[in-house]
């Protein structure tokens, strides 16, 4: 016969469930609802004037061209950003769990990015990319490469990218590395007996089995390329040049911030709050189930 | 008995105490780094050590546009610094803030200060005050736009290092001598690129940047920089573009170290660049005038302000006001703003210290020093060049920029660019009008 626990009264759950409860409300539900409201108000920036006025804030979001522009924008830097990090950090993860020498200075050594601050990483790149001054502009310009961030838009988000992408795959490798660490040795050796070589074993025993890391990673990274990214973008190149490297969340910064916008950008805060309910819902419904725990 | 006398004692030295400790403190946020930081730590510590009645205490709070958000941040949380600091193109924002600043003539009033506004450069006068001249902030670091070159690359060129280019047909082939001579990334280059290229560039010309003289007369105002001589400008940029002899260096001054670093022989930018200049190029350097187009009726006029200016925040106390002007009356001391002017480069903001800086021989030897100065009183300010006051101005520079970006980059041509920066920025001052009129 089962046995089971059972507490006596209504208010012991309560009481277990309460620091939960007002953490979130406290740090989730108060400030999310201020956005909500703050984004029917017109006001300025120091908020001695406020009107209220229903959706207008999201009506002229959505009838301004650049805000559609700046979804394209986020769209493929989201892509990009995690289809790299995540596929580098797997192949890193991979190699570093093979037994070798120095496995651990190398592991080391491949978490330490994760360390610094996205602004400062942004800085970093900036530095070695910027187009007179930079080490990798002049290697490139050596080549031949008319390498110019501050003009092409294309050069810009590469510059970006490879920023935001640099700085998640430390985080990404960690959770990738402990995942390959949790599968059975024995799985995957009963395959090499049978005659499976690497590329098949990593495909159909390997990957499988890491997909409940991957599942949670891929969530992960769209929301820190959704929220983190805008240090990066700002140190780097400030959403420009006109406007290619302009992500949704770094327009939420700079309007409500640098613009005093402040209705406008909360209007902008809760779309893309509701996209990103919206993807999270797409990847638990659809992506899930795909996953095998 | 003894003990009464050790109580009396100690009751004493408390009351001496709290009588030391009842200066009033006086908060100054403000921007500046390296030297300009020791040059605002240096003017709180003399004014501090001049009276014992108040304290000024400086911090600092980050980047301008930081600052400014910082002291919003601080306004709406109820306790807003004293004295703020807030770069030229905030001052829109500021003035409209009614009830959040207290302006600087009535504070001056208010506390009995002597205060005199036609003491003070009209150039600095006019951006900072009303139409009826009653000035709002207090001027504080002043700069404006010139054009600082290289006298080695100029011979290297065959160019005269002596008699730098004057006007932009000029400055386009010097840089096409200079690319030649082998300056082939950056014949010239121009840093904040819409304060030179588009509002600098519009006081120069004594032509509008928008209608109501700059937004000065009112906030329904609209933008006139699609006008033909605006377009004419960027479209000559932009073919400069195309082989380097012009080449962008970005929103703001980071790409002013491709003129100290020896890459762009010309650098139009902040006369506020000279302690950087004088301090990292390794080669010989003079500033001039920017340039101006000789068929554009009157040019050059005037230039306009840069750097930036103290405002009051509102909701003091009577006591912190009178310890805020007694600091501002300091500030305005003849000698105290010459030696801040030889010190750091900034501009004198008042007529007499300028004067007494020239009478005594210091331009001969600095000329550069004097350049900003001759540009901002070349002639009696117009409509069009005392300054200008737009609403969301730094949200509307970035909006600028891009469209100039596009422009050089080919996406767009520099008509549409410019009518693309009118349209945008004019949806920017409406939204900006409807939160201040009410």
């Amino acid at each position: 016969m089962e046995k089971r626990a059972i507490f006596g009264g209504q208010t012991l759950p309560y009481l277990l469930l309460a620091p939960q409860l007002i953490v979130t409300v406290l740090f989730f539900y108060w400030p999310a609802s201020q956005a909500v409201w703050q984004s029917f108000l017109i006001q300025d920036a120091f908020g001695t004037s406020t009107e209220f006025v229903w959706f207008e804030n999201y009506q002229s979001l959505f009838a301004n061209r650049e805000y559609y522009n700046a979804m394209g924008t986020t769209a493929l830097f989201s892509i990009l950003v995690a289809g790299f990090s995540l596929s580098i950090a797997l192949l890193l993860a991979v190699m570093a769990d093979r037994q070798m020498r120095g496995a651990m200075s190398y592991r080391t050594l491949l978490i330490w990015p994760y360390a610094v601050a996205p602004a400062v990483a942004g800085v970093l790149w900036l530095f070695m990319f910027q187009p007179s001054l930079g080490m990798v502009s002049r290697g490139l310009r050596g080549m031949g490469v008319d390498w110019n961030p501050l003009l092409k838009g294309g050069h810009a988000m590469t510059l970006v990218v490879m920023a935001a992408v640099w700085k998640q795959i430390s985080y990404n490798f960690l959770f990738f590395l402990a995942g390959l660490a949790a599968i059975p040795r024995s799985v995957i050796e009963a395959a090499a007996i049978d005659g499976a070589r690497p590329w098949r074993r990593f495909w159909t025993i390997i990957f499988p089995l890491l997909s409940p890391t991957t599942f949670f990673l891929l969530v992960v990274n769209i929301t820190y390329v959704f929220f983190e990214t805008f240090g990066i973008i700002d140190a780097v190149t400030g959403g420009g040049p006109a406007k290619a490297t302009e992500t949704m969340v770094y327009k939420v910064f700079s309007d409500g911030r640098l613009g005093g916008d402040l209705g406008g950008s909360a209007a902008q805060s809760v779309v893309l709050l509701l996209i990103v309910i919206a993807l999270t819902a797409i990847q638990f419904r659809y992506i899930e189930r795909k996953v095998t725990y | 008995m003894s003990l009464r006398v050790g109580l009396a004692g100690v009751a004493l030295s408390a009351l001496m105490a709290t009588g030391a400790l009842a200066q009033t403190e006086i908060q100054w946020w403000h921007a500046m780094t390296g030297a300009n930081n020791d040059v605002v730590v240096k003017l709180a510590e003399d004014f501090n050590a001049s009276q014992k009645d108040y304290k000024v205490v400086p911090t600092y709070k980050g980047s301008y546009p930081d600052t400014m958000n910082a002291g919003i941040a601080a306004f709406r949380a109820g306790n807003a610094p004293h004295i703020m600091q807030v770069f030229e193109v905030g001052t829109g924002t500021m003035m409209a803030a009614k009830g959040a600043i207290k302006p600087v003539y009535q504070l001056m009033a208010d506390a009995g200060e002597q205060f005199d506004p036609k003491s003070y450069l009209p150039a600095v006068t006019g951006y900072y005050s009303t139409v009826k001249g009653e000035m709002l902030s207090f001027p504080f670091n002043s700069s404006s736009t010139v054009m600082w070159y290289n006298k080695d690359a100029f011979k290297k060129a065959g160019l005269d290092a002596d008699k730098p280019p004057k006007t932009w047909p000029e400055t386009f082939d010097a840089a096409k001598k200079l690319k030649a001579a082998g300056y082939a990334t950056c014949g010239f280059a121009t840093a904040w690129v819409t304060w030179v290229n588009i509002e600098q560039f519009s006081t120069w010309h004594n032509i509008p940047i928008g209608t109501k003289a700059n937004g000065i007369d009112g906030f329904d105002t609209e933008l006139k920089i699609n006008s033909p001589l605006h377009v004419k400008h960027l479209q000559n940029l932009v073919e400069l573009q195309k082989d380097k002899t012009y080449d962008y260096a970005g929103r703001t001054n980071t790409g002013e170290g491709r003129f100290t670093s020896g890459e762009c022989p010309i650098m139009i930018t902040s006369s506020g660049f000279y302690g950087n200049v004088k301090a990292n190029a390794k080669f010989d350097w003079a500033n001039a005038p920017m340039p101006y187009y000789p068929d554009a009726p009157g040019a050059p006029q005037n230039s306009t302000l840069g750097g930036a200016s103290l405002w009051v925040m509102g909701g003091k106390s009577a006591a912190e006001y009178k310890g805020v002007a007694k600091f501002f009356t300091f500030l305005s001391d003849v000698d105290r703003q010459a030696k801040l002017h030889t010190d750091s480069g900034y501009l004198p903001i008042t007529k007499a210290a300028y004067e007494k800086v020239k009478a005594s021989g210091f331009y001969k030897t600095n000329p550069y020093l004097e350049t900003p100065l001759l540009e901002l009183t070349n002639k009696e300010p117009t409509d069009n060049s005392k300054g200008l006051r737009f609403g969301n101005m730094v949200q509307m520079r970035d909006i600028w920029a891009e469209e100039m970006e596009a422009a050089l980059n080919g996406q767009k041509t520099a008509q549409q660019a410019m009518d693309s920066a009118v349209q945008r920025g004019n949806a920017m001052l409406r939204q900006f009008e409807r939160t201040v009129s009410r």
